[in-house]
């Protein structure tokens, strides 16, 4: 990531008030003028509204229109002394953007944190009681006992078995290797709701007498002598099924990314431990894994975050019932149905709380490679 | 993130060695890659052909035993898809598409121009406000939930698409900036300077330099964004599904169906999760190219 050194322009750093006044000004216009067009204008919200009408209207306003408007912020922006210009130039560019991000991720964070502070209506506050709460009572401790299951679980299959097919992949010849990497990659384009609704005629379960099982799991298990399973019912085990689930929508991304990275492993070192006589286990153990051992973490992690907050599977085909719950889905299940916002903004909060580390080292790395540069 | 470049990654290397031909030797390779490939399409298979099936046949008999009857003309049936569209489908796919259209041109545009400036001028306070977006990209959007749906119910504006487009336009935001800074900022410096020489104010250089030069990585966004917006269920049922039912979105009307009590929908599920799959799976195939480019550039999204 080379990024190159902007030019130092005078005025650029002026740090006056009159100038920060301007900056903060340019930056809201673009906002506020969406925010005005989309919120107030009733033929937007009314459902009659064509919604052809609709999106182009979206469309010609939230991009042409707000092309123009930077454009004009630009042109007004010219208009000033060099000086002030060049202070304030910056924030018409970046200035909407950081805009959009304070009112959708920043100021919500901030505000979650309060919520989670508060009662369950937000009346009273309560301290930590929320918090107190979620780490005793066993409603919540389930959800979390799920979750961190879920985290140790779906991340590492997915890097293994993603590790697997990238390898085996790479012993193919060139067509079938596309093929077979594009049939594990495809269900990426799938929602987590349509694979919910694959594994739901998987996991099918009739009771013995109400017609034959249309699951192939269960039709598979009553070929081999068994008698039919409610999957989704049987403790502990439910968890897994629906991990297989989210397994089988991220390995594909595990692999990709990784092959990728095995095909980056230089050949010349290869062919040298091929000569000294490594097998081909050996290879893999003593040079591919090391060499990619930094993607790997990346793409464990990513997969880490996507699991600690899945919330559509869950939802989906159990609604966290018979011991399945996760946090993410707990979250939504008690600002939404119970409408206890106390509690559901204290679940968030733990959604962040366990991010944050990995956060914070994508930032210090981030500022390490600026200082490189 | 560092290690992984956003240059496209290679999926096929230069052509060497025996790999292009098949050999006895490799069986138990090629064995692993049968087993996985089957175990992997199955799931899938299974409700693609579900979907085509006879609304009895699928609730009496599991779909394998279609291997039977293949070429029975009884056994294959469009009714499914007639009937999933009738009943609200063809609607909710059309306000997916009303959804993820401006969900996907809004964020790129802002994007865009705060990666120029981000990239390319200079402005008190430009890494550490960076910096907040590199760690934004793994906020989890709960955290957004509560506060935006109750400033959305005071303003009264759940239900409708405007609100959805903004929310989502504001958690695309990260990773956009994200992407097209670094993109950007790896752009020739020295093509600015001559522009700037010749007199071309930052705004010229932004729209007839850089944005033509970035389009790769405008693809790449545009894809996972798109992606991500139309399969998205959560952000659409928080803000959308249940003030207007009217407005609902595939994936949520997609889980309404699942939800609905007893077996009686069991019929219509594979048709309707197939009319939720047919967009994401051709802009799978058709722009795979960019998406694997935007995967491999933005790992870890939040």
């Amino acid at each position: 990531m080379e990024v190159s050194r902007p030019h130092d322009e005078p005025g650029s750093q002026d740090n006056s008030i009159q100038i920060w006044l301007l900056r903060v000004i340019s930056a809201l216009i673009v906002p506020a003028v969406l925010a005005v067009f989309f919120f107030t204008f009733e033929f937007l919200q009314d459902p009659r509204t064509n919604k052809v009408v609709q999106v182009v209207v979206a469309v010609i306003v939230g991009v042409g229109g707000v092309w123009l408007l930077y454009w004009a912020l630009d042109r007004l922006v010219s208009a000033l002394p060099a000086r002030a210009g060049s202070g304030v130039r910056p924030f018409v560019f970046a200035g909407p953007a950081l805009m959009i991000l304070g009112f959708y991720l920043v100021y919500p964070t901030i505000d979650t944190v309060i919520t989670s502070l508060r009662s369950a209506r937000g009346d009273e506050f309560v301290g930590l009681a929320n918090y107190g709460r979620i780490f005793s009572e066993s409603t919540y401790l389930i959800s979390l006992r799920n979750s961190v299951f879920w985290a140790i679980v779906v991340p590492i299959i997915c890097v293994v078995v993603g590790l697997a097919v990238a390898t085996l992949a790479d012993m193919l010849p060139r067509k079938t290797e596309n093929v077979f990497k594009s049939l594990v990659f495809l269900p990426m384009a799938v929602s987590f709701v349509g694979a919910s609704v694959v594994f739901a005629f998987i996991y099918s379960y009739r009771a013995e007498g109400f017609g034959n099982q249309i699951g192939l799991l269960n039709a598979i298990w009553t070929t081999l002598g068994g008698s039919a399973v409610d999957w989704m019912r049987v403790p502990f085990w439910n968890n897994v099924f629906l991990m297989v689930i989210l397994i089988w929508l991220q390995t594909g991304f595990a692999m990709v990314i990784l092959s990728a990275a095995i095909k980056g492993v230089p050949d010349d070192i290869v062919e040298a431990a091929r000569i000294d006589g490594a097998n081909e286990w050996q290879v893999f153990r003593r040079i591919t894994v090391p060499t990619i051992a930094s993607t790997i973490v990346v793409v464990w992690t990513t997969i880490l975050i996507t699991t600690w907050k899945v919330y559509d599977i869950v939802a989906v085909m159990t609604g966290g019932r018979d011991g399945t719950s996760v946090v993410a889905e707990r979250m939504v299940t008690e600002f939404f149905t119970f409408r206890n916002n106390g509690i559901g903004a204290a679940l968030a909060v733990v959604l962040l709380i366990v991010v944050m580390p990995i956060l914070v080292i994508n930032i210090k790395r981030f500022r390490e490679q600026e200082a490189l540069r | 993130m560092t290690v992984v470049t956003d240059k496209a990654p290679t999926l096929v290397r230069a052509p060497k060695d025996s790999r292009d031909s098949f050999s006895v030797t490799k069986f138990p390779v090629y064995l692993a890659v049968l087993l996985i490939a089957v175990v992997w399409v199955i799931p899938a298979l299974g409700i693609l052909v579900n979907s085509f099936r006879n609304p009895q046949a699928i609730q009496s008999a599991g779909w394998w035993t279609v291997v039977g009857e293949l070429f029975n003309s009884e056994t294959w049936t469009l009714q499914n898809y007639a009937t999933v569209l009738d009943q609200g489908f063809a609607n909710a796919f059309a306000n997916s598409l009303a959804v993820t259209i401006p969900a996907v041109a809004i964020p790129i545009t802002v994007a865009a121009f705060a990666a120029y400036a981000f990239a390319w001028m200079d402005f008190p306070g430009r890494n550490l406000m960076f910096a907040a977006v590199v760690g934004l990209m793994v906020v989890p959007l709960q955290m957004a939930l509560i506060p935006i749906s109750r400033i959305y119910v005071g303003l009264d504006i759940t239900g409708s698409f405007p609100g959805l487009w903004l929310a989502h336009t504001g958690f695309g935001l990260p990773l956009a900036v994200y992407l097209l800074r670094n993109y950007m900022g790896s752009l020739s410096s020295s093509l600015i300077e001559s522009a700037q020489i010749d007199g071309a104010s930052h705004f010229t250089i932004f729209t007839k330099l850089i944005l033509p030069l970035s389009m790769p990585v405008l693809a790449a966004f545009a894809t996972l964004q798109f992606l991500w917006v139309w399969n998205d269920y959560l952000v659409a049922l928080v803000f959308l599904g249940v003030a207007r039912p009217d407005n609902n979105v595939l994936t949520v009307e997609l889980a309404n169906l699942q939800g609905q009590f007893g077996e009686g929908a069991l019929n219509l599920l594979p048709a309707a999760a197939f009319v939720s799959m047919v967009l994401p799976l051709a802009v799978f195939f058709l722009l795979q190219r960019y998406f694997v480019r935007g995967l491999t550039a933005g790992s870890v999204k939040g």
